[in-house]
């Protein structure tokens, strides 16, 4: 075991951080630094730049067009990526159906579909919760019923999240109503342009557009579309809420997160006159999160060293998605503490158009409130945290 | 000791419950909140016309003879319904400095109208670099004649653009941090050389930036004691923090009672989410959480008016510290039970949610105040 970095390593590191700045957009490093919401150009552009590299797919094995990684090599690229400034990747693709394409897909669809996730030509979306089943998926109710070599598609989909970008959804759908809640269920890849689809946005708290209802009156989708074996959708979508929630730690991102936290603090003055940095009080605040971090970066290591050497991403990778999104959490909720007053002001200008209006405080503080409030979404979306708890406690420690 | 209501009081919150029931629907509110001015003159006409902007003013200064209990009423009711209407800055803080340390002449000038419903009040204080430090400031007044000249910069004004009259801290004497040296100014909001900008805040109220620019203002202006207004200031800013926890308990009161209603309603795996036992203990402890914020502010209440002012601003920031805990812990909880539904714009909870975030850094935090109140308690 050793913690240290080879000078391959360090090469590759250094290859990385190449790329990162020959290939973002200074307008997107900008919005990342600003705190301003990135439009679909802006990942688009970069995902397309990484997908020329063959880096789109970065936890892929070659065999499907990613690049083999090992673990380090993945660890190094999001650190170096999140510390250029790099937007996420949009994970529906190659975190999510991607995966699931190649482990669970026919022939003809890893032909199909793999390569323009490779290359991130096209966008997808999931399609998984619905008004009445959130946390219990397995109550799914949009329908899909067999007719000649398509299947004709019935009901919503709520809180998709880029549908309004996307190109494809894959979707569970119900084709079977008499069997057991989980054996009914199929994994079904529909083509967004498809007449009967209507999208609709949801507003979130802070005002952003991100997450969408998605309706399907009468959609027919060919038959070859589905993946697998009709009624064994769940299986599919269980191997994917696991590699989802393994993709939701953000450890890369938090990093960043604490260190434009210690910015924020060098800059804002505490109530002496002092800098809020020099506040023990404060600074005290922001080093227990640094070391919640280490923990969390040192578990995801682990989990990810096991899945290197052959293992699936156990249930335990529950913990991840429960600390991360804390994580994730607390950030925001100190960075929306050391704004003092300058919270309050809303400039959703400034968060979501490229508006070149004046800040009304310091410029780190226009995000500040509204990603506190928006982050609570973290500890809800991927399964709640109070869902992961009860996997944890069932599955893990079985009680 | 009584720590019941008289039966004056009881109507007065009945009356202040009624109003926000029948005239501040969710959909109402939304409505208001995106007006012209982001409040209804035809509201504040209704609470003068009952009473609501004089009852917690002396007989003397042509209120009715009530007090903080009073203010506690209406804020706590007016945070059920997230009221819009600019109470706080014009009536609690306002009104306060004036009847704290306003002239006869200032008192029928500005109070009275205030209290008719004729005048509306800001009070610019924040500065950029004070943080929460009420002694922190670097707006200077400079001697003008028999006047003052005032300039400098005044952050987040809640209510600026609606007020016709400005209260501003300003240096006259001593250091930028210094106690001693700071007058309180009731300046005319139209007067030459005050800037203005204007925006919403997250929690759907209207503030601004203020530019003071050599702005003119009479010796008549001063409102106590030429560089003694920090006392003065401090005293109704405590004041005015135990109104602005009144209406977190409101707040709190409604956002629970809604996250209640919804986890008996929601279901998932064929039975209400709420006969989950994590999410009934997470209800239970909000519903603590909420009692004890009621507590604390009905404590604070009750001791805003000491003659220690050491009581007094314990009091207030120990009321402050808990509706900060209270506030976040109600607020978190309840948009996590009401799963993604609880990050929409469309329900209310969100709207809560921020304006119990808001409460939670106006006047200073659960930090400032934890600090203050350990400070205060050691050196008593
Ligand atoms: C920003 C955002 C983006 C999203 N993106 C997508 C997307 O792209 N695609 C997609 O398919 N979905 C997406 N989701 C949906 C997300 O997965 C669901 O919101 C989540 O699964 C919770 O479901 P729900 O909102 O219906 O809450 P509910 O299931 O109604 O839960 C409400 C509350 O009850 C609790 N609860 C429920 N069951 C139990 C139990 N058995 N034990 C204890 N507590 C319980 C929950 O933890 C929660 O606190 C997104 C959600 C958000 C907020």
């Amino acid at each position: 075991m050793d913690l240290a970095l080879s000078a391959e390593d360090r090469a590759f590191a250094d290859e990385v951080r190449a790329f990162a700045r020959a290939n973002l957009s200074p307008a997107t490093i900008a919005k990342t630094r600003s705190g301003r919401h990135y439009d679909r150009d802006d990942h688009l552009a970069w995902q397309r730049a990484l997908g020329k590299r063959g880096w789109h797919v970065y936890t892929w094995p070659k065999k499907y067009g990613g690049p083999g990684w090992s673990v380090t090599q993945r660890f190094l690229f999001e650190n170096v990526l999140a510390e250029e400034g790099a937007p996420r990747i949009l994970p529906f693709g190659p975190k999510m159906v991607g995966p699931v394409i190649y482990t669970f897909g026919n022939e003809e669809q890893k032909r199909r579909f793999l390569p323009d996730i490779v290359t991130s030509n096209i966008l997808w979306c999931q399609g998984y919760s619905e008004p009445g089943s959130g946390s219990d998926l397995a109550s799914l109710r949009t329908r899909a019923v067999r007719d000649g070599d398509h299947y004709v598609v019935n009901g919503q989909k709520t809180w998709t999240s880029a549908a309004h970008w996307a190109d494809w959804i894959f979707c569970l759908v119900r084709t079977d109503t008499d069997a057991k809640p989980q054996e009914g269920i199929s994994f079904l890849l529909i083509d967004m342009k498809s007449p009967g689809i209507t999208v609709k946005p949801i507003i979130m708290l802070d005002g952003a557009h991100h997450v969408n209802d998605v309706f399907f009156d009468n959609v027919r989708v060919p038959a070859v579309n589905l993946i697998g074996k009709e009624g064994e959708g769940w299986t599919y979508a269980k191997f994917l809420l696991a590699n989802e929630r393994l993709g939701i730690a953000e450890v890369a991102a938090s990093k960043r997160g604490v260190q434009g936290l210690r910015d924020i603090a060098r800059a804002e003055l505490a109530d002496d006159g002092g800098k809020l940095i020099d506040d023990m009080g404060f600074r005290e605040k922001i080093a227990d999160l640094d070391l919640q971090l280490s923990a969390l970066e040192m578990s995801e290591l682990r989990a990810l060293s096991t899945m290197q050497l052959g293992g699936a991403p156990g249930p335990e990778v529950s913990i991840l998605k429960i600390r991360g999104s804390e994580i994730q959490q607390r950030i925001a909720e100190l960075a929306c503490e050391a704004v003092g007053n300058y919270a309050m002001p809303y400039q959703p200008e400034l968060l979501f158009r490229d508006s070149n209006e004046s800040p009304i405080g310091p410029a780190h503080a226009v995000p500040a409130a509204a990603r506190y409030l928006n982050m609570r979404k973290t500890s809800i979306y991927g399964g709640t945290n109070e869902i992961q708890k009860n996997v944890i406690s069932k599955m893990v420690l079985g009680l | 000791m009584d720590l019941s209501y008289s039966d004056e009081q009881k109507q007065i919150k009945e009356g202040v419950e009624r109003f926000v029931r029948e005239q501040y629907a969710f959909d109402t509110r939304r409505k208001i909140a995106g007006s012209e001015k982001g409040w209804l003159p035809e509201n504040w006409a209704k609470f003068a016309e009952l009473g609501w902007l004089g009852m917690s003013f002396s007989e003397a200064d042509g209120g009715f003879g009530g007090g903080a209990i009073e203010t506690m009423i209406a804020m706590e009711a007016f945070g059920s319904g997230l009221v819009l209407e600019p109470y706080l800055p014009t009536v609690v803080m306002g009104g306060g400095l004036l009847a704290a340390g306003g002239s006869a002449a200032q008192k029928e000038a500005l109070l009275a109208p205030m209290i008719a419903g004729e005048k509306q009040f800001a009070v610019a204080y924040v500065e950029k670099q004070a943080r929460f430090n009420l002694a922190d400031v670097a707006v200077v007044a400079k001697k003008d004649g028999a006047g003052y000249a005032i300039s400098g910069h005044k952050g987040v004004v809640y209510n600026a653009a609606s007020a016709d009259t400005i209260f501003v801290t300003a240096r006259t004497s001593g250091g930028q941090r210094d106690e001693k040296g700071i007058t309180v100014f009731a300046v005319d909001a139209k007067s030459a050389g005050i800037t203005r900008r204007d925006y919403p805040t997250q929690d759907a109220l209207r503030a601004s930036e203020l530019t003071f620019d050599n702005v003119k203002v009479g010796a008549d202006s001063v409102v106590g004691k030429v560089d003694d207004g920090h006392a003065l200031f401090e005293g109704v800013i405590d004041r005015s923090i135990v109104a602005l926890c009144a209406e977190a308990v409101g707040c709190m009161d409604a956002i629970n009672k809604a996250t209640l209603e919804y986890i008996k309603t929601r279901k998932q795996f064929g039975v209400p989410i709420g006969k989950f036992q994590v999410l009934q203990h997470r209800m239970v402890d909000c519903f603590t959480n909420a009692q004890e914020a009621r507590s604390m502010t009905l404590m604070a209440a009750l001791k805003i008016d000491d003659a220690d002012a050491t009581v007094r601003k314990k009091a207030a920031s120990g009321a402050k510290v808990q509706i900060g805990k209270s506030g976040k812990f109600c607020g978190q909880s309840a948009v996590q039970m009401h799963g993604g539904m609880g990050v929409t714009d469309e329900l209310s909870v969100s709207h809560y949610f921020k304006r119990l975030t808001m409460i939670e850094t106006l006047f200073g935090n659960q930090q400032h105040h934890l600090s203050r109140y350990a400070n205060l308690s050691v050196a008593a």
